[in-house]
């Protein structure tokens, strides 16, 4: 399986994303921002970090930097894009997701772990995970999830909902909410379910010395899914 | 301008330093010189009041790779790896302005790391604030809480310890001491010293603003009510900018075209140039023409004296500057070559055509002046005695439950919630141990950090209080199983030109000398800050150390919480029950009097290498260093974050049990070990002479003792938590 990371000035999970791709087994690419082609892929990925310092506001000028042309041409013809925190800014930011990611509640960068629900598994990202609660790490300042009324019913309808903030058990309530996101969303789907853009970072928990192993679960379940 | 006494004065210098300048110059100095000359011959850059006492600083040793007066420290951590380490100050900015003040801190700190060739791996920090109850304290720590992650997070290095206290002391001045770890090949390391002529000067990085412009002197003074209007002398911070400025310095940095590079940090494009041409004995011409500027019409003098952040000096190879120029052109960073090095040993400036400044090197670097400050020796308070009618009506659980609650003492959860400290992927000990940890990425290495101070123990006998940073960093490194290897040290003092204060700056250097020697734990790098002094108050003497270790499998990493029931407890060193100083004593019995904990150096290495040893063998469940508060408050903690109990054992001892519980005496660690590993742990200290005692076992809930303690975990955690997150939001 192939993988492509972009690089904008300002990511900084880039390498952390790579590291975690080729150890689940992708042959991973890195990509700059300023290039036009993406090399062959059946994975694009949109790091964390402050693309453009976060200037104008998260995501925005990625969101329209070089590359993401291309990489709005991979998605609408089907590739997979995955955004992670910063990644997921910049695919609300062009579009591709609905919504938006404002300032956390509280204000302040939250970095914890924390539980989320998978909402929905049938798509590529998910599909044969055995876990319903998965333990991943956030790292955030703008992470607090809201779209309008038309858009929340429109993700509802058609399943979008990726992963959703919860506790340990499983119940999604404000205790378990971190940032103040919309019906607790921690990601969510286009209606195709190929992209998908969500805050937590599985990047960061994949061998049982980091913060935990359930983003190795993530990469192994992707991987396999593609096969 | 005609440049006078007065002037000169106006520029931080005193009135016979301003004469020495002449006399040495043989003429008045212009504004720009005098410019240069204020800068370099400030405390903040010359030293001039503690370099003859940093001289006895313990600075070697076999795994020293650099030691104090580069840019940072370097020690050797075995396969062509090297660790560059360093902690610096920016406690003056960050009164006038937290947020920016402690954003640069850690901008300024970064750089000074990777300018070394070094991808900066982890940074930790020391924040001390005035009594909670003051009313500008919840703001500056908001401030520099938000400044630091602000920085740090978006350069996306990971912040795994740090430290925070409060005391009046702090009140007027705050201190923010700021340390960054980066990862180096040992046979890549760059230096600051400029060699050959007629290379190349080249300048990198973000334009020159009017920012910061007399900031290096402005660390020099001390504060007053007119305060507010230094604001203006605050750096400002773009961590986007250094994070490109990073990437671009690391890639050019793969060849072999630079000579030497220094950022920009105090005193700007003066003492970067200036430290380059001193190092190699040369001279250097610079063009202030070509120096990129934000503002319009900036003077040569504020273009020397600007302290714009995230900019370098590199003296590169002739020949390779297209090349470079390519790489800072795709990061969308400033190239430009202002300069070159010359056989002159001067400084020259050029400005639309005219030399405006014409000065030798070493009149600004070597000769500038250093002072043999008067100092008071400290006696060692007497001791005092507590009477067993001082304990009378005290009752153990609440004096736990109030200790730790204590703004000292409390979980600083809140606080570090706020710094990503696991970007990079490779952070496998959170803040809230006693050291952080990261891996050397793609090794089976880690490497331990952390940052310690003790201002009481310091306020009361500096030479004690100074021995007793130093092993509180060893202890701390020894207990997540790593071997301490060397420290840096942030010294933060009131005014040397006081007997007291200076008095206080000697001893505690004196007493860090004795314990890193002692320990063969050298100090690699560090400075100094004096003048933290507000309308007359000065600071408590506060060094911070910062300490590092290796661990060489990092699967044998030790941490503090409880890890199974019916394990057995130790406490390794001996409890004397040591009152005075102590946190109980404070808050407990309202004694601020007395000597603190004394020091046994034997008994503190000792102690060290034979937990070590244990941990070693594989025989240590989890380890905590006993340190403020004493061994119910370690043990309290590692209940709260194994989320186990602890049944404790009767005392044997002849001391009252307030003074066992709480005593601060030192040398000592709570250890956790399997029942069937107690006999060989009991052998292996026995053999080394080491005095330990078992005090309990760890239980599935509730912290009790005999029947005057019984907390259950819940309750402890939320006392042990509350304070700081509601102290913040109230």
């Amino acid at each position: 399986m192939k993988s492509s990371v972009i690089i904008f000035p300002g990511s900084n999970c880039d390498r952390d994303m790579d590291v975690a791709l080729k150890k689940f087994g992708f042959k991973n690419k890195m990509v700059w921002h300023d290039d036009n082609e993406l090399p062959k892929s059946d994975l694009i990925v949109l790091p964390g970090g402050f693309s453009y310092g976060d200037y104008l506001r998260c995501g925005s000028i990625a969101g329209k930097s070089n590359i993401i042309k291309s990489v709005i041409k991979f998605a609408q013809s089907g590739g997979l894009v995955l955004g992670i925190c910063n990644g997921f800014q910049i695919l609300t930011e062009t579009g591709l997701l609905p919504g938006i990611l404002q300032q956390n509640k509280n204000i302040e960068f939250i970095c914890k772990n924390v539980h989320v629900k998978v909402a929905d598994k049938s798509n590529k990202y998910f599909k044969n995970i055995k876990k319903e609660i998965l333990e991943l790490h956030i790292a955030h300042n703008e992470g607090n999830y809201f779209c309008s009324n038309n858009d929340l019913k429109f993700l509802e309808d058609n399943n979008q909902i990726a992963v959703k903030y919860c506790n340990a058990k499983g119940n999604c309530n404000l205790e378990s909410n971190p940032n103040g996101a919309l019906k607790n969303i921690a990601g969510v789907f286009n209606k195709e379910k190929n992209i998908l853009g969500m805050m937590p970072h599985p990047e960061r928990m994949i061998d049982k010395y980091l913060s935990g192993e359930d983003g190795a679960l993530f990469f192994q379940n992707l991987i396999g899914n593609l096969g | 301008m005609e440049v006078t006494e007065k002037i000169a004065v106006d520029h931080g210098l005193k009135k016979e330093e301003f004469a020495k300048i002449c006399e040495l110059l043989k003429r008045i100095p212009n504004i720009t010189e005098l410019a240069l000359f204020s800068a370099m011959w400030n405390e903040h850059c010359s030293y001039k009041s503690s370099r003859k006492h940093l001289k006895n600083l313990h600075t070697k040793g076999k795994k020293v790779i650099q030691g104090p007066g580069e840019n940072a420290g370097i020690i050797d951590i075995g396969d062509d790896d090297a660790i560059v380490f360093k902690i610096e100050s920016h406690n003056h900015p960050s009164f006038i302005e937290p947020y920016q003040g402690a954003a640069t801190g850690v901008g300024g700190i970064m750089r000074d790391v990777f300018t070394m060739g070094a991808r900066p791996i982890a940074n930790l920090n020391s924040i001390h604030f005035g009594s909670p109850q003051n009313k500008k304290t919840k703001n500056l720590l908001r401030g520099v809480v938000k400044g630091i992650g602000g920085y740090g997070n978006c350069i996306g290095v990971p912040t795994i310890a740090g430290q925070t206290c409060f005391d009046e002391s702090y009140n007027g001045n705050i201190l923010v001491n700021a340390m960054t770890l980066g990862l180096v090949n040992k046979n890549k390391i760059f230096y600051s010293k400029a060699a050959g002529i007629n290379k190349p000067v080249i300048y990198v990085g973000s334009k020159t603003g009017r920012d910061g412009i007399h900031g290096a002197s402005m660390a020099s003074a001390i504060f007053d009510e007119k305060i507010e209007e230094k604001k203006p002398t605050v750096q400002v911070g773009d961590p986007f900018t250094e994070k490109l400025l990073l990437e671009a310095c690391l890639e050019l940095m793969a060849d072999n075209s630079i000579i030497a590079i220094q950022d920009m940090g105090a005193a700007g494009l003066t003492s970067s140039s200036i430290e380059m041409a001193s190092k190699g004995k040369l001279g250097i011409e610079i063009n202030l023409n070509k120096v990129p500027c934000r503002e319009e019409k900036m003077t040569p003098y504020e273009i020397m004296l600007s302290e714009s952040q995230e900019r370098m000096l590199i003296v590169l190879e002739k020949g390779m500057e297209d090349k470079a120029k390519k790489i800072f052109d795709k990061w969308n960073l400033d190239f430009a070559v202002i300069g070159k090095t010359t056989n002159s040993k001067k400084i020259e400036l050029y400005f639309d055509k005219i030399k405006v400044a014409d000065v030798p090197i070493n009149l600004l670097a070597e000769n500038a002046p250093m002072y043999d400050r008067k100092w008071k020796k400290n006696k060692l308070p007497q001791k005092i005695k507590f009477k067993k009618e001082d304990f009378k009506s005290l009752n153990l659980s609440d004096c736990l439950k109030k200790i730790i609650s204590n703004p000292n003492i409390s979980n600083k959860q809140w606080i570090w919630n706020q710094y990503d400290h696991t970007v990079m992927g490779d952070t496998i000990q959170k803040p809230g141990g006693d050291a952080g940890v990261v891996r050397v990425h793609g090794t089976n290495k880690a490497v331990a950090a952390c940052v310690d101070s003790s201002a009481l123990y310091c306020y009361a006998h500096p030479l004690t209080g100074g021995k007793q940073v130093v092993c509180e960093s060893w202890r701390n490194l020894i207990s997540v199983g790593s071997e301490p290897i060397a420290i840096t040290n942030c010294l933060n003092f009131g005014n040397p030109e006081k007997e007291k204060n200076m008095g206080e700056f000697v001893e505690c250097v004196q007493g860090i000398s004795d314990a890193s020697k002692y320990l063969n734990f050298p100090v690699v790098s560090g400075n100094v800050s004096f003048y933290n002094e507000t309308k007359d108050k000065g600071i408590k003497p506060t060094p911070s150390i910062g300490g590092v270790g290796l661990i060489k499998d990092y699967k044998n990493m030790i941490t503090m919480d409880f890890k199974n029931p019916d394990n057995i407890i130790l406490v390794i060193g001996k409890t004397e029950g040591h009152l005075p100083q102590s946190i109980f004593a404070r808050e407990i019995l309202s004694e601020k009097k007395g000597p603190p904990p004394e020091i046994n150096l034997f008994n503190e290495k000792n102690n060290g290498e034979s937990v070590a040893k244990i941990i070693k063998e594989k025989l240590v469940e989890a380890c905590h260093d006993v340190s403020l508060g004493g061994i119910l408050v370690a043990i309290a903690k590692m209940c709260i974050k194994g989320q186990k109990g602890a049944k404790l054992n009767n005392i044997k001892s002849l001391t009252s049990k307030y003074e066992y519980f709480f005593g601060e005496d030192q040398g000592r660690y709570i250890i956790e070990v399997k029942k069937e590993n107690l006999k060989k742990v009991n052998e292996l200290l026995k053999e080394n002479s080491v005095h330990f005692e078992e005090i309990g076992k760890v239980t599935t809930d509730n912290l009790s003792y005999n029947n005057v303690l019984k907390i259950s975990i819940e309750d402890l955690n939320k006392t042990y938590t509350n304070w700081l997150s509601n102290y913040m939001v109230n």
